[in-house]
């Protein structure tokens, strides 16, 4: 006779004790970051519930609570915001694709760049925003308070974002597909359009919309470029639009925030459900295009 | 030991060549590839000839898909790997300054160990190489396209669903799939690495048949793991071996044996060619 087989565990129950303690732990985590996120967000659109219709949307903001709204703010962030895309992702994708496909990385200078990127990811958005102001609105391009300066300043905010993800998502293209297209004769650049950026687009897309919606809700730079809180017109249809004054959504919630008339702080924050639409709009759009286009190598 | 060898030679299929030897396409005179400190293999002499099928094999490490590899100069990828010796294709040098990498690879083709075809559709995937090698016009492509599927004995199969993607094929039809797109470019030789060592043994045979019909056009260059492979397949036979450097502890690949298929097999030379086809070494 051989021993009865049992299955019943041997393993001590200190041990079991410890393991549902440590699953506690982590289920409090989650639980206080996600609660936490929860209860600003039923608070804020509480409190901004009588403002948030369509007379936010058709006023433009004013020092008078009742008639004020946010509609050139919403037009001078998708002005901001627009631009700052068309602008950051041809420089932040190519730079993706020189340092991933072309830069020999025994070079010191291709390492040079790669830890700058890196550093320049960490910096503080304001710092860039005192950049701006020093060599954009003011200093060698003198452009002033305008659309272009906002622009620019926040293309250099997101561009290192830009530029990281957009390198892993070459990176995620397989090395086999690059040696596939190089045996067939293609030239680097053949191989790069014609392959690898299409098997990277994806991923590409996904991290720049959510570089971009960085944009969209950066305040502190702006603060500083001059974006004005009261702006009582939409920026002009057309290019005329680069040099004219803006004022953006977050700019437009520290105004009325920091306003001691309570009334303005419904209108702050009916202005903040807004600018969160937007933001899970641009995500959703992002979750949307990868699930659409995931790739299996 | 003789049984094993004549086991061997039993695979091997009734000489298709003739006992004239065919015209030498590409010929290596001491290549030596070192990948920056470390020297990857040292002093290969070989001729490939056309319409041959030669084999390289040896154990793992011997350098022989490094060989084959410079062939085509996909080594170029790598930024650390040095070639040295000479390397020639009818006469030009491989590496010369006159010689653009690119041209060099629409000549010489090559099939991986894996099966990699672009996530397109199995039409784009044979067209690829014509599109990049310049424009032609659609009634052109769609001739390349089933005469190279026709070549890889893959059209009757895929005829009907050629915008399909062409990762919706088995491994040994993706694997017919490379080499379809491989001689689309027209090659006059064909490189393949370890083409069966990711197939069932069933696309093994496929894919050895298809060596033996198409090599008629080519000169093929195989690289194998498979005794047996090398046996069926090749008409000549590169045997390589590793030997310790003079200093470290890395192991440098060597070419120790050269010839007809069926001399290396029955009457090897050297005694670790016998050794290792025997099974008694690698």
């Amino acid at each position: 006779m051989t021993a009865p087989v049992s299955l019943v565990g041997t393993v001590g129950i200190g041990r079991r004790i410890r393991d549902a303690a440590f699953r506690g732990l982590l289920y409090a985590a989650v639980g206080v970051a996600l609660g936490t996120l929860l209860v600003l967000l039923v608070d804020t659109v509480n409190q901004g519930r009588p403002k948030i219709g369509m007379d936010l949307y058709r006023n433009f903001p004013s020092a008078r609570p009742a008639r004020a709204g946010i509609q050139s703010a919403i037009y001078g962030s998708l002005w901001v915001v627009g631009l700052t895309a068309v602008m950051s992702l041809p420089l932040g994708v190519g730079t993706a694709v020189y340092l991933e496909e072309y830069a020999r990385r025994d070079r010191w200078y291709t390492r040079l760049i790669e830890l700058n990127i890196q550093n320049l990811a960490a910096v503080p958005s304001i710092v860039y925003g005192i950049l701006g102001l020093a060599f954009i609105a003011r200093g060698p391009l003198g452009w002033g308070p305008t659309i272009r300066t906002a622009s620019l300043t926040l293309t250099l905010v997101v561009l290192p974002t830009v530029i990281i993800s957009s390198r892993e998502a070459l990176r995620a293209v397989p090395p086999s597909l690059r040696q596939g297209a190089v045996a067939l004769g293609a030239t680097t650049w053949q191989t790069v359009w014609r392959q690898v950026l299409p098997g990277a687009a994806p991923g590409i897309s996904t991290g720049s919309i959510l570089a971009v919606s960085r944009a969209l809700g950066e305040s502190a730079p702006l603060l500083l470029l001059g974006g004005l809180a009261f702006i009582s017109f939409n920026p002009p249809a057309g290019p005329a639009a680069l040099e004219s004054p803006y004022t953006v959504l977050p700019i437009q919630v520290f105004q009325y925030a920091t306003d001691a008339r309570q009334e303005f702080h419904v209108i702050a924050a009916a202005t903040i459900v807004v600018l969160l639409a937007m933001l899970l709009l641009l995500n959703g759009a992002a979750i949307a295009i990868r699930n659409r286009y995931q790739r299996k190598w | 030991m003789v049984i094993a060898v004549n086991d061997l030679m039993q695979l091997h299929r009734p000489a298709s060549t003739p006992p004239t030897s065919h015209p030498v396409v590409m010929e290596a005179v001491g290549l030596s590839v070192s990948y920056g400190a470390f020297r990857a293999v040292r002093d290969v002499d070989l001729a490939i000839r056309r319409r041959e099928i030669t084999a390289l094999i040896g154990p793992s490490g011997c350098g022989k898909s490094t060989v084959l590899r410079c062939f085509n100069r996909m080594n170029d990828l790598v930024e650390s790997a040095r070639v040295e010796g000479r390397l020639t294709y009818h006469g030009i040098d491989v590496y010369g300054p006159d010689a653009d990498a690119g041209e060099v690879r629409r000549r010489i083709g090559m099939v991986f160990q894996k099966p990699n075809p672009f996530p397109k559709s199995i039409y784009e995937n044979v067209a690829f190489g014509a599109r990049v090698n310049g424009r032609r016009s659609k009634a052109e492509l769609d001739e390349l396209v089933e005469r190279s599927l026709r070549g890889a004995a893959l059209w009757d199969e895929v005829k009907h669903r050629l915008r399909a993607s062409a990762l919706s094929l088995s491994g040994g039809q993706q694997q017919r799939l490379c080499i379809a797109r491989a001689i689309a470019i027209e090659p006059e030789v064909l490189l393949m690495d370890e083409p069966c060592s990711a197939l069932d043994p069933v696309a093994t045979a496929y894919i050895e048949d298809l060596m033996h019909d198409i090599k008629e056009r080519y000169a093929i260059v195989v690289v194998t793991h498979n005794m047996q492979q090398a046996a069926r397949v090749s008409d000549r036979t590169a045997f390589f071996t590793t030997e310790v450097a003079d200093h470290g502890d890395r192991r440098t690949g060597v070419l120790v044996e050269f010839g007809r298929t069926a001399d290396v097999f029955s009457k090897p030379a050297d005694e670790r060619t016998e050794r290792y086809i025997t099974g008694r070494f690698g």
